[in-house]
């Protein structure tokens, strides 16, 4: 008997070790080693660094401008994702499927290819105005070289993040609740108000959250628009100063990465409280309420969604492809300037682009295998076990993502920036740092949409396969696996095409031979080739677009809810 | 098939106790219903004898296996013990006959035997046909159904039952508490029903214990349960019982005693032993009271009548006891109205046994 019941802790421990383990090795450690360079840089205690920060006016200037971008992009993001998800969810309107696909395609392109984008659009030199000659004259401030700029871009790239969140939340509602509702006299409005969006507190602070931690630690955007404006916000002041100072001001930089950290942690920890004061779990399962009728508002609604989808995503990449198209900075597109040579450039005469879209390609690809397959496991621990010291893990894997790409670089180069002790394993250098950073950095986007699964779903049905004899393995194999893989190969797709086009972590990463597409796409802009960053940014966004067709024929496959950008 | 035994068993939640002290011995083959009021502890009993909450102390007995006790818990999936759950757990990615040869895939069962197996728990619950079918295009009766298949198909030592006609409409509740009878009669194993419904228990259980704030109130047989409460929350929580305030006045004298209630002498029913004694309580139920015009009982006051189709139910506030009410039926003809006098008698009725003798 006392070897059953020996018996019966086995799996579990052997979970907790593993997982354990993996948040350690990714999460803890890298954390760790650049907190050791705050309080000890170089092995000896002292506080110089951390002064130094603190004295430094620049430091809250940047601060300061991390909250207004961080803030204003959340709330535009939230707002504009919130209304979307409603509407396309719970409306009769039209055309749903595409509009879906097209509001999302945003999401999938990188930050600074939405930056280059819109810049193109109305910039001096941008084609787009060229064509109708309504470009402003050379030398004319960009408009969106401003902190309103930077915020619409923000609000742009990830209100379809909040939209993914809310809609998946909204889909799951069941529709008894809102028929009660009505049959209580509640008008649609009313319902909305009092029912839909209350229940939605969940999936709306969960986006809220991710939303705020992404616009605070985003680099792409504010290094495009807010570097020309001297506009820093602290992602790019600590980039501005390794690239000036090098591996002298790691620590000064590494207080620059906590104290955005602690920005970051913030706006989790409000979300955290916010959604623990009630239970908001929906246990049934039922089918989803039928849609309200627009009636004659429909033709309204539904040119008002187009126009939206025009103005975010169908002109910064019409904007996008005219630059490609155009021979050099300035010149006005014409059907006798048009070139495909930009094109021919990047993908066949330039080295470095095509093994970036190689290395890309099997980085995110790692990266999202390896992320789903974890987040299953933690995602239990966390969601459904007993021990109170497992949940704090969740925020411990939190740490890696909710701090800018910039901060886990920067430790990642402080762990490996020497050979691995006992194995003289390099990972300095090589592809393999990248890997890790992906890995570290994109766990928790995986780990996020996998614990909410675990909310939704009944614990019976896991307590009814035990009661069968499952031990944990089985049960995670047989049932837990499938109940909650939606949601986590959503995350493991959501990772890839964050992975794909990745800027921020691989610029300082990178070495000759691992390069990524951003940091090629990154160094033609610099360099001031912006029309070889377009063409580059044009063949990423359309590989991402075929992805996504592809992906689709494998659709009816795959449990419903893994595609996001599918009805 | 296994008796189970819990043995002094606790329960607490951080402050709270859920369970306390609780003695419960199921025999072998046995239909056990816990019965009790919601919050009373009886779902966390089923949850600590599926293993799915560790006792803070005491003993849980599967067989002769001790399951959970000081020395640790068997892990749910090593206790060989069927659960139907409340809102059925079907698995919803899964089929019908996915659903019910799980354990049997679980075990790893040559899979031919297994599909034999799951026909045959199919045909038992009469769902033949039905095994490609997704959970979600089931009625709520025929999930129940497959519930139960699930639960038999791996032959379990003890099946725990949490509720399970608590989701059910009352026609198809009775048809599943045939079912059910039927089941424990074909297959012969060892029964826990949970249930706040005392009619779904007198029906199916063999015994039946009442819990009332985590304790044990009762353990007994329908009959005994309806017949001589152990207690006050016993008394007043099966088929509403009244309550009603009493002096012994006699020893007992083969199972009799002489009682004073309400100024009016009578004769109940008490356990044997009783002495004489003050402040004790009888219990009667409507069946036990009676108009009696001219003959022995006590006045009191028609509070309201209510016609129920063939009878109606007097509320009835007697002059000694003003603040107690009385319930009774009256047949047909109904000749008693609001506002009335009237005068009462009791048939018969049970002494609670004084506090100390109860436990």
């Amino acid at each position: 008997m006392a070897t059953r019941i020996r018996e019966s802790r086995g799996q579990e421990m052997a979970l907790t070790a593993a997982v354990a383990v993996v948040i350690v090795l990714l999460s803890l450690l890298p954390m760790l080693r650049l907190i050791k360079e705050i309080v000890a840089p170089g092995g000896t205690v002292s506080t110089m660094a951390l002064e130094a920060g603190l004295r430094s006016p620049a430091t809250w200037i940047a601060t300061w401008h991390t909250l207004v971008v961080g803030i204003g992009g959340t709330v535009l993001a939230v707002l504009s994702g919130t209304l979307v998800a409603v509407l396309i969810t719970l409306t009769d309107i039209r055309g749903r499927g595409a509009l879906v696909l097209c509001y999302v395609m945003p999401l999938m392109i990188a930050p600074q290819v939405t930056a280059l984008a819109w810049l193109q659009l109305f910039g001096p030199a941008s084609p787009f105005l060229k064509l109708f000659g309504a470009a402003p004259p050379l030398g004319t401030k960009n408009p969106l070289y401003s902190t309103s700029g930077i915020i619409l871009l923000l609000g742009v790239q990830y209100g379809p993040l909040v939209f993914l969140l809310v809609r998946a939340g909204l889909r799951k509602l069941p529709r008894e609740l809102v028929e009660a509702a009505r049959a209580g006299g509640a008008s649609w409005f009313t319902v909305l108000t009092t029912i839909v969006l209350p229940l939605m507190t969940p999936s709306i602070m969960a986006a809220a959250a991710l939303a705020f931690v992404s616009c605070v630690g985003n680099f792409g955007i504010p290094a495009f628009l807010g570097i020309p404006a001297n506009y820093l916000v602290l992602p790019t002041l600590i980039y501005q100063k390794l690239a000036g100072g090098g591996p002298a001001v790691l620590g000064e930089t590494a207080f620059l990465s906590v104290l955005i950290g602690i920005i970051a942690m913030a706006g989790i920890f409000a979300q955290e409280v916010m959604s623990r004061r009630r239970d908001y779990r929906i246990s049934s399962t039922s089918l989803p309420a039928e849609p309200y009728e627009l009636g004659k508002w429909r033709p309204a609604v539904q040119a008002a969604m187009w126009l939206l989808i025009v103005l975010v995503l169908l002109l910064p990449l019409f904007g996008l492809v005219l630059t490609s198209l155009v021979p050099g900075y300035g010149i006005a597109l014409t059907a006798k300037t048009a070139t495909l040579d930009n094109y021919r450039f990047v993908l066949f005469e330039h080295d470095a682009a095509s093994r970036a879209f190689f290395n890309s390609l099997w980085l995110s690809i790692a990266a999202a295998v390896f992320a789903v397959l974890v987040a299953v496991p933690i995602g239990y621990l966390i969601a459904w076990g007993k021990q109170r010291w497992v949940r704090l893990l969740n925020l411990s894997v939190e740490l890696p993502y909710a701090l800018p790409g910039v901060v886990l670089a920067i430790a990642s180069l402080l762990l490996f920036l020497r050979p691995i002790p006992l194995t003289g394993v390099q990972l300095y250098n090589t592809v393999w740092i990248i890997l890790y950073a992906y890995l570290a950095r994109f766990l928790v986007l995986a780990l996020r949409p996998t614990i909410s699964g675990y909310h939704q779903i009944d614990r019976a049905l896991e307590e009814a396969a035990q009661v069968a004899g499952a031990g944990l393995f089985t049960r995670m194999r047989t049932i837990v696996f499938p109940l909650v893989a939606p949601a986590a190969i959503a995350g493991g797709l959501l990772i890839f095409m964050t992975a794909l086009s990745e800027l921020t972590v691989s610029a300082l990463l990178w070495s000759s031979g691992s390069e990524t597409i951003g940091v090629v796409m990154f160094s033609f802009e610099q360099g001031g080739d912006s029309n070889y960053a377009a063409a580059m940014s044009v063949i990423t966004v359309a590989v991402t677009f075929v992805l996504m067709l592809v992906t689709n024929l494998l659709a009816p496959h795959l449990p419903s809810g893994v595609l996001p950008w599918r009805d | 098939m296994a008796r189970l035994t819990l043995d002094h068993v606790t329960k607490s939640f951080a402050e709270f106790d859920a369970v306390k002290d609780v003695s419960i011995d199921v025999g072998d083959g046995e239909f056990l219903a816990v019965l009790g009021p919601s919050g009373c502890g009886k779902t966390t009993l089923l949850r600590l004898v599926a293993g799915f909450e560790k006792v803070t102390s005491g003993e849980i007995r599967i067989g002769s296996e001790v399951v959970s006790g000081a020395g640790g818990s068997v892990a749910p999936e090593k206790r060989r013990v069927g659960i139907v759950f409340q809102n059925y757990a079907l698995w919803p990615h899964m089929t019908v006959a996915e659903n019910i040869g799980y354990s049997l895939k679980v075990a790893k069962l040559d899979k031919a035997v297994a599909r034999r197996k799951v026909e045959d728990a199919l045909a038992l619950v009469n769902l033949q046909g039905l095994g490609e079918r997704r959970p979600a295009n089931l009625s709520g009766g025929q999930r129940q159904r497959v519930a139960l298949a699930r639960c038999l198909v791996a032959a379990p030592s003890l099946v725990l039952f949490d509720e399970p006609l608590a989701n059910l409409d009352v026609h198809l509740r009775a048809s599943m508490e045939d079912e059910f009878a039927a089941f424990h009669k074909r297959t012969g194993t060892t029964i826990v029903y949970i249930t706040h419904d005392q009619a779904e228990a007198m029906a199916l259980a063999d015994r039946i214990a009442v819990m009332d704030h985590g304790r044990l109130a009762q353990l007994a047989t329908p009959h005994e349960l309806y017949h001589e409460p152990a207690n006050e929350m016993v008394a007043s929580f099966i088929s509403q019982g009244i309550l009603l305030p009493a002096d012994v006045l006699s020893a007992e004298e083969a199972g009799h005693c002489k009682v004073r209630v309400l100024g009016a002498e009578l004769v109940v029913r008490c356990r044997a032993g009783e002495r004489p004694r003050a402040d004790a309580k009888i219990c009667c139920r409507s069946a036990d009271l009676d108009v009696s015009p001219d003959g022995t009982g006590f006045d009191g006051l028609v509070k309201r009548v209510i016609y129920q189709g063939g009878a109606a139910r007097i509320e009835f506030a007697p002059s000694a006891g003003p603040d107690l009410t009385l319930h009774f039926e009256q047949p047909d003809p109904v000749v008693l109205e609001s506002g009335a006098q009237a005068r009462l008698r009791i048939k018969s009725g049970w002494l609670i046994p004084a506090a100390e003798a109860a436990r």
